[in-house]
């Protein structure tokens, strides 16, 4: 059968590392969030209610039990209970307040921004 | 037998085999069996079918093999076979879908211009979003 599959990314730079590697602030921040219930706005203002069920290095999620938050204009999805989102076309992740720890969050951010400056 | 080399990472590998839809940036939908896959989202479908909605509607088009660009996805959904033969919707034939479809492009053609028309007068203008992939 047709199919070459290459592991996702290769060598995963370990996060906040100052070696130049890609930041991975978000990619372990939606990592912690795995389990829980967001709403994924698309680009093509399409929205989409689920839990979030896993996320990779392009922010490329995963959600299970979704259901069409906007009025169903958009049939297609009827018979589907999970879907794979290109990260590419994700305009906002919605998370309830009280699911993220906006100090730690800030905290990370600006350790990153220290390691990126040196 | 389900081997996860990197646990909680968002993977397609187990969707290999298994029917899919895919929605596209351009608006269509196909939906096919996923046999290949790559860190791109790149695809390759079988037994492809392009499946056009109207209204209540919606027609079939088979299209055999499909790969597909993974700058194009915008997002690939697992058939639940089960949920697939419980559908409100009404299959129709290729020519009576595509009539409707052509019927609704053309009603949102003329509302279009008649948007841009009366934005004109205002002395705005709509720009094009054209994208690009990031990576």
């Amino acid at each position: 059968m047709v199919g070459t599959v290459t592991s996702q990314g290769g060598a995963l730079g370990s996060a906040g590392d100052s070696d130049g590697w890609v930041e991975e602030l978000f990619y372990s921040f939606f990592k912690s969030l795995v389990g829980k219930d967001v709403v994924v706005e698309l680009k093509n203002d399409l929205s989409i209610c689920g839990t979030l069920h896993s996320v990779d290095q392009y922010l490329n999620i995963k959600l299970t039990d979704i259901s069409v938050t906007d009025p169903e204009k958009y049939p297609h999805m009827l018979s589907v209970k999970n879907c794979f989102i290109r990260g590419s076309v994700v305009r906002y992740v919605q998370l309830p307040a009280d699911e993220v720890d906006t100090q730690l969050l800030q905290d990370a951010a600006r350790k990153e921004a220290l390691q990126q400056k040196q | 037998l389900k081997m996860n080399y990197m646990p909680g990472t968002a993977s397609l590998i187990e969707d290999i085999d298994k029917k899919h839809l895919v929605l596209l940036r351009d608006g269509r939908t196909l939906i096919g069996f996923l046999r290949s896959i790559d860190q791109f989202a790149n695809l390759v479908l079988h037994q492809t079918v392009e499946r056009i909605h109207v209204g209540k509607k919606y027609g079939d088009i088979p299209r055999g093999i499909f790969v597909v660009r993974g700058e194009n996805v915008v997002l690939l959904g697992e058939i639940d076979l089960e949920k697939e033969s419980d559908t409100p919707l009404q299959q129709v034939s290729i020519e009576e879908i595509l009539e409707e479809q052509r019927v609704e492009q053309q009603t949102k053609l003329e509302a279009e211009k008649l948007k841009v028309q009366a934005l004109k007068d205002r002395g705005l203008s709509i720009p094009r979003a054209d994208t690009l992939d990031e990576y």
